[in-house]
């Protein structure tokens, strides 16, 4: 697991709309990437839903939300949709994990997806905060977000 | 600034909504456009001891659920909440505006009272607060059950 104080590697990975999105486009900008096993799981599904009610009070903290799992971005345009999501959802789709493999939130085969991660950066891509949780099934909810933020 | 940090779950209050009696029971924070509160809200509301509904709209995942929980506040300030939170679980396939007149009018309820209710900025704000101490508490899922501060269970998932 990437550790608090490291420079968060950057990436380029397209975005629910198939735009190429890199991290050094939020500098300047602090970014919560939330790491994520898959569109369309049950947890997944609350996890992003719960975080959209209360994405404008991350936003007015100078946050930016953004998810990171290993399915396609036509997949992430589809669970965006069926979610009524906006939250910015990237594709980390091949080489397939590459990016949560950097960031040390992937887990290997028989699972071949990345842990439930959460990683605030601050506005020169330093990792200010991370949390993973103890299994793809729970999800930290909303409020830890709020306590690394305070 | 906005305080969204971990919170205790808040004592039950006046203000809350309260089936049953005694000083024990359980807390529930629930989504009343979610399938999964419905199929648990026979056991839910069977349970022992008294039973506290606290609002937990996801408004993204079910968008009809601030509606839900308005015309329930506004059933409330007629005396009728929980007969409101009945029928919305009972029937969730009906849940447009017509059908929620009908709903006030089978309960008897003053239809223009009702709708003016279910409008008010005060009833919003109601709504907001138990979903923002749910959020300060942890909730994570709907229906989250707590008793008294402790989180009991909330649904189970696979990831």
């Amino acid at each position: 697991m990437i550790a608090v104080g490291d420079q968060a590697p950057d990436f380029t990975l397209r975005n629910q709309d198939g735009e190429k999105v890199s991290l050094s486009d939020y500098k300047g900008r602090k970014v919560l990437l939330v790491f994520y096993p898959g569109d369309f799981s049950p947890v997944c599904g609350d996890q992003l839903s719960i975080y959209q009610e209360v994405k404008p009070e991350i936003e007015t903290q100078g946050v930016e939300l953004v998810g990171i799992s290993v399915d396609s971005f036509f997949a992430h345009k589809a669970f965006q949709e069926k979610l009524g999501i906006d939250t910015t959802l990237l594709s980390d789709f091949e080489p397939k994990g590459e990016v949560a493999r950097a960031y040390g939130s992937y887990l290997d085969a028989p699972l071949g997806f990345a842990n439930r991660t959460l990683v605030l950066l601050d506005e020169d891509g330093v990792v200010a905060w991370t949390h993973e949780s103890p299994n793809p099934g729970e999800f930290p909810g909303a409020n830890v977000i709020f306590d690394a933020l305070s | 600034m906005t305080d969204l940090g971990s919170a205790p779950v808040p004592p039950v209050g006046p203000d809350d909504h309260v089936r049953g009696e005694g000083e024990e029971g359980a807390i529930v924070y629930a989504d009343l456009g979610c399938p999964h509160c419905a199929a648990a809200w026979g056991r839910l509301r069977e349970g022992p001891g008294r039973l506290v509904f606290r609002h937990f709209p996801v408004a993204s995942k079910h968008p009809r659920s601030p509606a839900l929980h308005a015309a329930a506040e506004a059933a409330g300030a007629q005396g009728r909440f929980f007969e409101m939170v009945d029928s919305l679980y009972a029937d969730r396939g009906r849940v447009d505006d017509p059908h929620l007149w009908r709903r006030a009018e089978e309960l008897g309820l003053d239809l223009d009272r009702f709708q003016g209710d279910r409008r008010a900025e005060a009833v919003g704000a109601r709504i907001r607060q138990d979903f923002r101490s749910g959020i300060r508490a942890g909730v994570a899922g709907t229906p989250a059950v707590f008793d008294a501060c402790t989180l009991l269970r909330d649904r189970e998932r696979e990831f």
